[in-house]
């Protein structure tokens, strides 16, 4: 271990307490059975009850887990056809235009692109008729738009870091290219598939600000929910509900953590 | 050409094809139409702007929305404090995001995994829930106040809340793993014997520093401020849970604008011009990321 | 059959560099063929486009009468052995070793045979059901080889075949190569920026440069009969001097040259004119060096002084400094030890060598 200078050990107490001190104390508030959310009223989980008994949160949460779930898996689909074509064709006509949409979602405001994608719908909608409704369907779509855009990275960069001869190898060996990509390609990503899945289900879960520019009247994600909620102050029965998240994903990290830990210690 | 190998080509176009219509249809021609509807009057109609062409098909744009949002001060203020509101978080994160990724650079390979994975753990954790957090912190009753007053630090609560300062601790907190991240990337490939050689040649601590690791660093920190800077210029959701009603920002004039006026074409011009404010430093980040990827490669 | 394998006129460009410029070449079945040269030479181009995966831009490839210039890779009776060696580390060996025959729709039962044939020709038995990554790298090299060997090729290509290895194993394992090839009598063509391994190995060497072949031969003319100067400074060292022609006889030459002082003769090969500047090349083992002015007729002889001397065992190198000022390298067996123990710095000595010993350079 190299000594740390205590200028960078206090940096690195600092910036962590930031990062997680204020959701500690959320989860403790959450135990709290005072209705007002700061002042502590001793222990209780009744607000967890209460949770389970909104039926506009769990409408949305159900919402949004369909939407995170369409959306993750069209994204991963077409994100790994992007990362291969950028990463594996050479050059192709319209390539530079292609990369350059390919990255841009990522780093475009998110105001930006919910209010453009909503004048596409409607535009689209006084065109076609399609769509009729706006929800589920636009939600989806506008999220695997921008998803798509984090998995095509992963997958390219999983592909530049990976020997192309080995899908040479197998060509040479008789494969023919569509089932190198399955015999070779796929299983050698896979991981980072995986990985851009995750990473576009939490994206898709966490929107806010596109969701509410595309969906229509009837149809919240649970983080509309819960902003229209938050805007009034504190509440603890969203205290519960951010509990539940906080908790759930960090086992589920340490859990990937410990697994991963387990997989790539030699054998 | 054999028939074969024209198979083989058959399935590379669809693979190109299919993200790349999706790119087009979802990504690209939306801008079209901000640009088209940012150039129409609004009207009380549904939807609410006035076709590009009269009825006899004259072109029929207007730069209404533009010259309204150029002359009225409300407007050029707004840009001006979200430039420097994203600045100043940027800087602000900068401040904090550099020693503790060179900490995490320089710690030893199982602890450094750990506080890599404790920086991107709140990824995970909802965005919105996380500024939530801070709610229940800054308020008049939160446990900051209850905290200074226990101590008897103050004796009436601060106001943190809806100030400019609850905005910029919101923004420094939510966007400070961007920043670490990259910087992190770029302070765990450099050589510390660097440093030690430059020590070695007789530069004290400081010099080493500022003439060895912070040149190294520096597509670390331009990719960390920027990634950092962009999406704070649009933010809407802290600027509108912790910042006071007269804290605009460029992000929730929009959604206002928008929502609440249902001013659309002035919504799509203040897209455009925040759009056009943006394009550098989005071109400066893809050009440093896209280097970054070949270097990895 | 000379011509099994039959490169016509080929080049590759891309953009604006041409990596392989109008390379003719042929090969024999059965021969272990070198292509020899150092980094960006064009020598992994060519082998690229002998396995598939480049198109040239002009020229043709007939491999055992078929024209497979745009035959893909997967058409082609070519495999190839890469120089990472591409194991698909998702596969153990077995499964590995079987892809192509997998690929080519072999009942599982012959499969199982074959697989189990390869295996033991490179001594892998026991390895049959083990991931990539619990092997070791001469393991690796042996299942790439036996994965591409499963097919029966027509040619095997390799890609620098042992440059993953450390300089132990190589030298064990060109020996293991070479009685596979001969076992087996598939045509091998070998890609290599190393010139001793090229040397063992090989029946014939191309040595390549700048996308062209600047000689193709034995190792044995190769190196005792250099064509020119990238190859005789490209395979060992060399001892060059500038000189002008002045006889031109039936087998040779006669020139003179300044930095010797001398004239000297050598073997030509080449078309000669008298007057024409040429450089005259004699290997550092090939000359003598000793105290006494050589009595041997008809042998070239310089004075010169030692300017540097180096002890390597078997051998001892001397650095002779001409009057001229031209420094010549001159290698010696230690067996003659009683003559040049008594060398010492700047002792005066006599260098010389027997004409035929000489070869001329002309670019």
């Amino acid at each position: 271990m190299k000594r740390q200078s205590r200028f960078i050990l206090s940096a690195l107490a600092f910036g962590y307490a930031f990062l997680y001190v204020p959701l500690i104390l959320v989860v403790v508030y959450s135990f709290n059975d005072s209705r007002i959310a700061t002042v502590w009223g001793g222990f209780s989980t009744r607000w967890y009850g209460e949770l389970l008994q909104n039926d506009s949160i769990l409408d949305a949460a159900f919402l949004s887990l369909q939407v995170a779930i369409t959306s993750a898996t069209a994204a991963t689909l077409l994100g790994t056809m992007a990362g291969l074509a950028l990463a594996r064709f050479g050059r192709f006509r319209g390539r530079t235009l292609f990369s350059g949409m390919i990255s841009s979602p990522m780093v475009m405001p998110e105001v930006i692109t919910g209010l453009s994608l909503l004048l596409l719908f409607v535009t689209l909608q006084q065109l076609t008729g399609w769509p009729g409704q706006r929800g589920f369907s636009t939600i989806a779509i506008a999220h695997t738009t921008f998803s798509m855009a984090y998995v095509a990275v992963i997958v390219q960069s999983r592909l530049m870091a990976m020997d192309e001869s080995l899908e040479e190898a197998a060509m040479d060996l008789g494969g023919r290219p569509l089932r190198v990509v399955f015999d070779i390609t796929l299983p050698l990503i896979a991981p980072a598939m995986i990985a851009g899945w995750l990473l576009s289900f939490t994206l898709s879960l966490d929107d806010l600000v596109i969701a509410s520019f595309v969906s229509g009247p009837g149809s919240s994600t649970l983080p509309m929910v819960i902003f229209s909620k938050v805007k009034l102050g504190v509440s603890p029965d969203i205290n519960a509900l951010a509990t539940i998240i906080i908790v759930t994903v960090s086992l589920g990290v340490a859990i990937a953590w410990v697994v991963g830990r387990r997989a790539t210690r030699p054998s | 050409m054999t028939a074969n190998a024209k198979n083989d080509e058959t399935w590379r176009r669809v693979a190109v094809a299919v993200p790349y219509l999706w790119l087009f249809v979802f990504f690209l021609a939306p801008f079209a139409i901000v640009f088209k509807i940012s150039l129409a009057d609004p009207v009380i109609a549904q939807p609410p702007f006035t076709a590009s062409f009269d009825e006899q098909g004259n072109l029929a744009a207007s730069a209404d929305s533009f010259r309204f949002l150029l002359t009225d001060k409300l407007y050029v203020i707004t840009y001006l404090r979200s430039v420097l509101m994203a600045g100043g978080a940027t800087i602000l994160c900068l401040a904090l995001g550099f020693p503790m990724a060179y900490g995490i650079a320089r710690s030893n390979p199982a602890t450094r995994n750990l506080l890599l994975l404790l920086i991107v753990l709140p990824f995970w954790i909802s965005f919105l829930l996380r500024v939530y957090a801070w709610m229940g912190l800054m308020n008049n009753h939160g446990v900051i106040n209850n905290f200074l007053m226990w101590l008897g630090a103050i004796d009436k609560p601060i106001q943190f809340m809806y100030t400019d300062f609850a905005v910029f601790v919101g923004l420094a907190y939510s966007y400070l793993p961007f920043m670490i991240l990259p910087l992190y990337a770029s302070l765990e490939r450099m050589d510390l014997s660097l440093v030690e050689a430059a020590q070695d040649l007789g530069a004290t601590r400081t010099r080493a520093f500022w003439d060895v690791t912070w040149p190294l660093a520096r597509a670390g920190v331009i990719a960390g401020c920027l990634l950092v800077f962009i999406p704070a210029m649009g933010e809407y959701v802290i600027p509108y849970l912790l910042g006071g009603p007269e804290s605009l920002l460029i992000g929730r004039v929009l959604f206002d604008e928008f929502f609440v006026n249902r001013d659309w074409p002035l919504a799509s011009a203040v897209a455009i011009i925040l759009l056009l404010l943006l394009v550098v430093p989005i071109v400066v980040l893809q050009r440093y990321q896209a280097r970054d990827q070949e270097s990895a490669a | 059959m000379k011509d099994f394998i039959h490169i016509k006129g080929i080049s590759k460009l891309f953009g604006d560099f041409v990596a392989v410029d109008n390379v003719d070449l042929e090969i024999a079945r059965g021969e272990l063929f070198s292509i020899l040269g150092g980094s960006g030479c064009g020598k992994t181009t060519l082998l690229r486009m002998l396995a598939g995966f480049e198109v040239p831009s002009s020229g043709t490839i007939e491999i055992d009468g078929t024209d497979v210039t745009h035959q893909a890779p997967y058409d082609r009776p070519v495999n190839m052995m890469f120089q990472s060696y591409a194991i698909f580390p998702h596969m153990d060996v077995a499964k590995n070793i079987a892809y192509g025959l997998r690929k080519e729709g072999v009942a599982k039962q012959e499969i199982d045979k074959r697989v189990g044939e390869m295996l033991e020709l490179v001594q892998l038995v026991d390895f049959r059901n083990r991931k990539p990554e619990q092997l070791s790298g001469g393991q690796r090299q042996r299942v790439a080889l036996a994965r591409a060997l499963i097919k029966q090729p027509k040619v095997l290509l390799l890609d620098e075949p042992l440059a993953a290895l450390d300089k132990k194993l190589r030298e064990q394992t060109q020996f293991e190569l070479m009685n596979i090839q001969d076992e087996l009598g598939i045509t091998f063509v070998v890609v290599t920026h190393d010139q001793e391994e090229a040397m063992t190995l090989s029946s014939r060497i191309a040595v390549m440069n700048e996308g062209r072949f600047k000689q193709v031969g034995t190792p044995k003319e190769i190196y005792e009969f250099p064509h020119n100067r990238f190859v005789a400074d490209f395979i060992g060292t060399i001892n060059t001097f500038e000189a002008v022609v002045t006889v031109v006889n039936e087998d040779g030459i006669e020139a003179y040259s300044d930095e010797a002082g001398e004239t000297l003769s050598a073997l030509g090969r080449q078309l000669i004119e008298v007057g024409q500047n040429i450089e005259v090349a004699v290997r550092p083992e090939k000359i003598f060096i000793s105290k006494e002015k050589p009595e041997e007729a008809g042998d070239v002889c310089i004075e010169g002084v030692v300017d540097d001397l180096g002890y390597l065992g078997n051998r001892s190198l001397y650095r002779v400094r001409l009057n001229s000022g031209k420094m010549v390298q001159v290698s010696s067996q230690n067996r003659r030890r009683s003559i040049t123990r008594f060398l010492e710095w700047e002792d005066k000595v006599w260098i010389s060598w027997r004409p035929r010993s000489a070869v001329v350079l002309l670019d």
